[in-house]
């Protein structure tokens, strides 16, 4: 074939998959402007943030107390920006990957041309993932060594114990943020809709947990997805009321493996 | 290829389609008409998967469009050319499309050549143009060189120039043997662009068949005569079974009669013809007398507006 449509795309063999789906969701998450803005803010408010605490509290610091001083924790004080205000950045775009194509009515001409709808499903998931993690690994490091260079007597090292854990661990966590908006949105396949829910789950339902009586939240804390953001930063004494580092970490995975089939299952049966 | 077997969708309490059987030959441009709401859309979805159907199954060359190999260089689809994300590039869009099915960026510059979109490829399609949205979106139909191609509306808001680039491209396609499926509801449009046609109407399947025979079968057949002795030809073709209507000053429209037929009384009477000439009905009007009843959303002429106001 060809003639009026000139000389026709090179052959291949074997079959449409991954690779080439990993490749094309990868330049729709670069060619809209949309990325490049909330990274941005990303970036800014990770940095700026852990920078100004840590300067706040380096300039205070003979006013705290001798017990604030004594728990201090200057990995988590320095990953505050990316642990905090990451995973609601992060949730905007994981949010925006999917619903963006439900609005702007992209997913129906996305899925005219690769009708494998789980293929799809991973391909976006991957994608989004892997850039969300590598961003935040980078930002995490960067935000510690900012961090402790303001903090300056008061600094940790790297060779703390748990440092590393916490610096890996809040990457990991603020990419599980954003994978757990990403299968709401493909859930709710609406922007707003996804990124309120997402925004409940992250910041309102902890405060809501607070205003329990004591012996609730004891109860309830550990089960919270945001509980894995506090305790896989935290490297200075232990919370009673939680699992382990990364058994909170383990519990926001459950959550998100949930979602994420619960997405991928509806994704492939609902009508477009 | 496109064979569709007793394809059936409900939407709610709404049965959009409803047992659909139909074949869509290569080497010629089908039609696919029928009212707003008919399931026109419905049933290319379907065909796509983009929707499941409760009952019934449709293949192409044999297969579900799901489990081709390279999807996109089987089938080209255009179903809404609005389905772009307008913050991306004309170019970015194509490429993320063609990334998928491993063609290349080689391939992306070619059709928007092919479509005359090079000097906005680079632009943002937020701020595209109809017609230009529309080129963009057969663009992607042709990014992966297929023999079948399906479009919806294609022609809906262009100008004459789209319009005739449109139907001379599906025409040009059709004419390399490839399957072009295209539906419309503009009657005059498919009449100079489809050869064959599937109808339908609330759903079900009305007409499966050429232009031609379609637009034959419809009673709208007449031949027109101009002649100075109206009055007597009237006379003489009613008596041999014509139905006549004046149509005009010494112009008779003459129906259940062939031209031949016509002219051959009136050489027998000695009336003298000056104009003699088969009138085709339209595709509109073999439409409008096919779809009748099957209309979804009947409007009604005003009361007023038929008194004459």
């Amino acid at each position: 074939m060809a003639a009026v449509t000139a000389s026709g795309p090179a052959a291949v063999r074997g079959r449409a998959g991954l690779g080439g789906v990993i490749r094309s969701e990868l330049t729709k998450l670069k060619s809209v402007r949309s990325t490049w803005w909330t990274l941005l803010v990303l970036v800014l408010l990770s940095i700026g943030f852990s920078a100004l605490i840590c300067a706040v509290i380096k300039a205070n610091w003979h006013t705290m107390s001798a017990s604030d001083k004594a728990t201090f924790d200057a990995t988590s004080t320095s990953l505050g920006g990316i642990g905090f205000l990451g995973p609601l950045v992060i949730a905007v775009l994981g949010a925006l990957v999917i619903t963006s194509e439900y609005s702007t009515g992209m997913i129906r001409t996305s899925l005219t041309v690769m009708p494998r709808r789980s293929v799809m499903f991973a391909a976006k998931g991957v994608v989004f993932g892997l850039v969300t993690l590598v961003l935040a690994l980078v930002l995490s490091f960067l935000s510690f060594f900012i961090g402790q260079a303001l903090l300056g007597d008061h600094s940790a090292t790297l060779s703390h114990q748990g440092t590393m854990r916490a610096i890996v661990g809040t990457a990991i966590y603020v990419t599980l943020c954003g994978l757990l908006a990403y299968g709401i949105g493909v859930i709710l396949r609406h922007t707003a809709g996804t990124i309120t829910l997402v925004v409940g789950i992250l910041f309102v339902l902890p405060i809501i947990i607070n205003l329990f009586p004591s012996s609730w939240h004891n109860a309830i804390v550990r089960w919270l997805p945001t509980s894995a953001g506090d305790a896989i930063s935290t490297t200075v004494g232990t919370n009673d009321h939680m699992f382990s580092a990364w058994g909170e970490m383990a519990v926001l995975g459950v959550y998100v493996v949930i979602v994420l089939i619960a997405g991928a299952t509806l994704f492939r049966t609902r009508d477009a | 290829m496109i064979e569709a077997r007793g394809l059936s969708k409900r939407y709610g309490t709404k049965l959009a389609v409803n047992n659909l059987s139909f074949d869509i030959r290569p080497g010629t441009v089908t039609g696919f008409l029928g009212p707003n709401g008919a399931g026109k859309t419905t049933t290319m979805r379907l065909i796509l998967g983009l929707d499941t159907p409760d009952t019934g199954t449709v293949t192409i060359d044999g297969q579900r469009y799901a489990d081709m190999a390279y999807p996109m260089r089987s089938v080209g689809a255009l179903l809404d050319a609005k389905a772009v994300h307008g913050g991306r590039s004309a170019y970015n869009h194509l490429l993320c499309l063609a990334q998928t099915n491993g063609i290349g960026r080689k391939r992306v510059d070619e059709v928007i050549g092919l479509v005359g979109l090079a000097d906005v490829a680079k632009k943002r399609s937020k701020g595209f143009s109809l017609g230009m949205g529309q080129r963009l979106g057969i663009a992607a139909t042709l990014l992966g060189d297929p023999a079948v191609l399906m479009y919806d509306e294609p022609v809906n808001g262009l100008d004459p120039e789209g319009i005739l680039w449109i139907r001379n491209l599906m025409k040009a396609l059709a004419a390399e043997g490839r399957t072009v499926f295209v539906s419309s509801h503009l009657m005059s449009e498919m009449e100079h662009t489809a050869d064959y046609l599937i109808v339908i109407g609330r759903g079900q399947l009305l007409a499966d068949c050429s232009m031609q025979e379609f637009i034959e079968r419809s009673s709208g057949q007449s031949v027109r005569v101009r002649t100075p002795q109206a009055e007597d030809l009237g006379r003489a073709l009613t008596t041999a079974g014509g139905r006549v209507t004046p149509d005009g000053y010494e112009v008779l429209s003459v129906q259940n009669m062939t031209a031949e037929q016509i002219g051959d009384i009136a050489f027998e009477s000695r009336i003298r013809l000056h104009e003699l000439a088969v009138v085709r009905a339209s595709l509109e009007t073999a439409f409008m007398e096919l779809t009748g009843d099957s209309v979804e959303y009947h409007a009604a002429v005003p009361a007023a507006m038929v008194g004459g106001a």
